[in-house]
């Protein structure tokens, strides 16, 4: 048994080696099809990226009335985490509001002197909510609006700015969507490349199946070397492919480089199982038929 | 022993055997000769279970091939060695390992093979050619290089389709001599030819084939169409 595996992939081995040019074609398809996916495995973290950025931007806030007190305020706010689909709620006080508002306009003295005049601080204290979802923000409202709480709000911006969110909620679907549906074309075409590239490999060897079998040879003692055939073919490319000066050229602008470096090992073994998996499983399908009979 | 019992094959529009009845006794030396298409390859491959036949059996010591699963092919195919007019031998391979992969396919240890392989190749003339490619080979050769292939397991039978098809008479009679030789030694031989000159030098049962059909069968026959 382990002789066999020995010699199953010391064959292969060995074929991979005297179809010098067969291989070196088929590998050269395999690392384009592989500089594909990591293209693509790219642009899709670029995309999720650019995303999550923007969904961090957009938030509502709820401004409360004078009366609402600090016990009532941070009721609601516990409420609010609790429904699950908020992602995160920042309470500001009056004080904080007032901060805020005279460090935001500290080269306007003509404000400051008037707030100054004040007895009171006139801000409201208010909460930031961002949703998980931006297209949860409507449910949030509304579940202010119906809730307990509804009579201390004063003012929530969601209306103001609906328009906008709206637009944007789409705009990050629509984002995602195109973004799968390119990974998902592009990703096959590539597959079906390598497959044919395979298929065609195996194809020329089609006389040396047949006359293997006529010597007695088992399924899987024709099969194997092929597979381990693939299997060079897989590992190499994607070594060659991650070696390419085409990802290093690519990356140090962005700073997914710094992203990618850490994750060396995560995306060598994502792209190395990619490139492993397409040449065996094409071989396998491949030799298929011509094992029959 | 050999039986073709009623065997007839059926392609579509053509039909290559028909109602063939047919014993070869175990150790014998069977030419078998006919034109082309007069269903001697047809005959041999239904012994190799490359093809079924659509009627009839074929027993080999009792045994029912033509109904055997597609798993024991590959070790009846071991007792069962063929040799062609195109040698069929791989091409990526060189001589040496053209024929130790028949042992390797076997589940030979690598010291039996590296022992019996070179012992082989020197029985067929071979024994400066271990290294070369098939393509690097003569013809003769080549043929030598597939008959020590299918020697090296020391298969109870061998097929010989057209074997010298493809050679020069000098190397047609090296080939016929080696065949005879293995017979000898306890193989049973089936020779498919239409080589008049060596079916009449052989001077061994000859059994004659015309459109499908078994029309003579001679024990020291000759070649007579």
């Amino acid at each position: 048994m382990l002789a066999s595996i020995q010699r199953i992939f010391r064959n292969g081995a060995i074929n991979f080696y005297r179809n010098g040019w067969l291989s070196t074609a088929t590998i050269s398809i395999m690392v384009l099809t592989l500089l594909v996916i990591s293209s693509l495995m790219i642009l899709s973290i670029t995309t999720r990226v650019a995303v999550e950025t923007l969904q961090n931007k957009i938030d509502i806030t709820v401004y409360f009335s004078k009366d609402a007190t600090e016990d009532k305020i941070s009721e609601v706010t516990s409420e609010l985490n609790n429904l699950g689909i908020v992602k995160n709620v920042e309470y500001i006080s009056k004080e904080d509001a007032l901060s805020k508002f005279k460090e935001r306009h500290k080269d306007n003295s003509l404000l400051l002197q008037s707030l100054s005049e004040l007895d009171d601080n006139p801000l409201p204290s208010s909460v930031n909510i961002k949703a998980k979802d931006p297209s949860n923000f409507a449910n949030i409202v509304s579940f202010l609006e119906s809730g307990s709480a509804k009579d201390m709000i004063d003012k929530i911006n969601y209306y103001e700015n609906q328009t906008m969110i709206n637009r944007l909620t789409r705009f990050i679907s629509t984002t995602r969507q195109l973004g799968l549906a390119l990974i998902i074309v592009f990703s096959t075409v590539a597959f079906l490349v390598s497959f044919n590239t395979v298929r065609v490999a195996i194809y020329t060897a089609r006389e040396e199946i047949s006359i293997m079998k006529l010597v007695g040879a088992s399924n899987w003692f024709i099969r194997g070397p092929f597979l381990a055939e693939g299997f060079l073919y897989g590992l190499i490319a994607s070594i060659v492919s991650f070696a390419s000066p085409y990802i290093n050229a690519f990356l140090p602008k962005a700073d997914i480089y710094n992203y990618f470096k850490e994750n060396f090992f995560q995306f060598f073994g994502i792209i190395s199982a990619i490139g492993v998996g397409i040449g065996v499983i094409s071989s396998l399908i491949a030799i298929r038929k011509h094992l029959k009979n | 022993m050999i039986v073709f019992e009623n065997i007839s094959k059926i392609y579509p529009n053509i039909v290559a055997l028909e109602k063939v009845n047919l014993k070869i006794n175990s150790r014998e030396f069977v030419t078998i000769v006919g034109q082309s298409g007069a269903g001697k390859s047809t005959l041999l491959k239904l012994l190799t279970v490359e093809e079924l036949p659509t009627e009839g059996r074929v027993l080999l010591d009792d045994v029912e091939i033509n109904s055997l699963k597609s798993r024991d092919l590959p070790s009846l195919r071991r007792k069962i060695s063929s040799i062609f007019q195109d040698f069929k031998l791989l091409s990526n391979k060189t001589t040496f390992e053209n024929v130790a992969f028949a042992l390797e396919v076997a589940g030979k240890s690598r010291e039996e093979i590296s022992e019996t392989v070179p012992q082989v190749l020197e029985l067929v003339g071979l024994k400066n050619h271990f290294n070369v490619f098939p393509h690097q080979l003569s013809g003769g050769e080549r043929q030598r290089a597939s008959i020590a292939r299918a020697l090296v397991l020391r298969p109870d039978i061998i097929i010989a389709d057209e074997p010298t098809g493809n050679l020069d008479p000098l190397n047609t009679w090296d080939v016929i001599r080696l065949l005879v030789k293995i017979n000898e030694l306890g193989t049973t031989v089936i020779l498919a030819t239409h080589n008049r000159e060596i079916v009449n030098t052989l001077n061994k049962r000859v059994i004659s084939m015309d459109k499908g059909r078994i029309v003579r069968d001679e024990e020291n026959g000759r070649y007579i169409l």
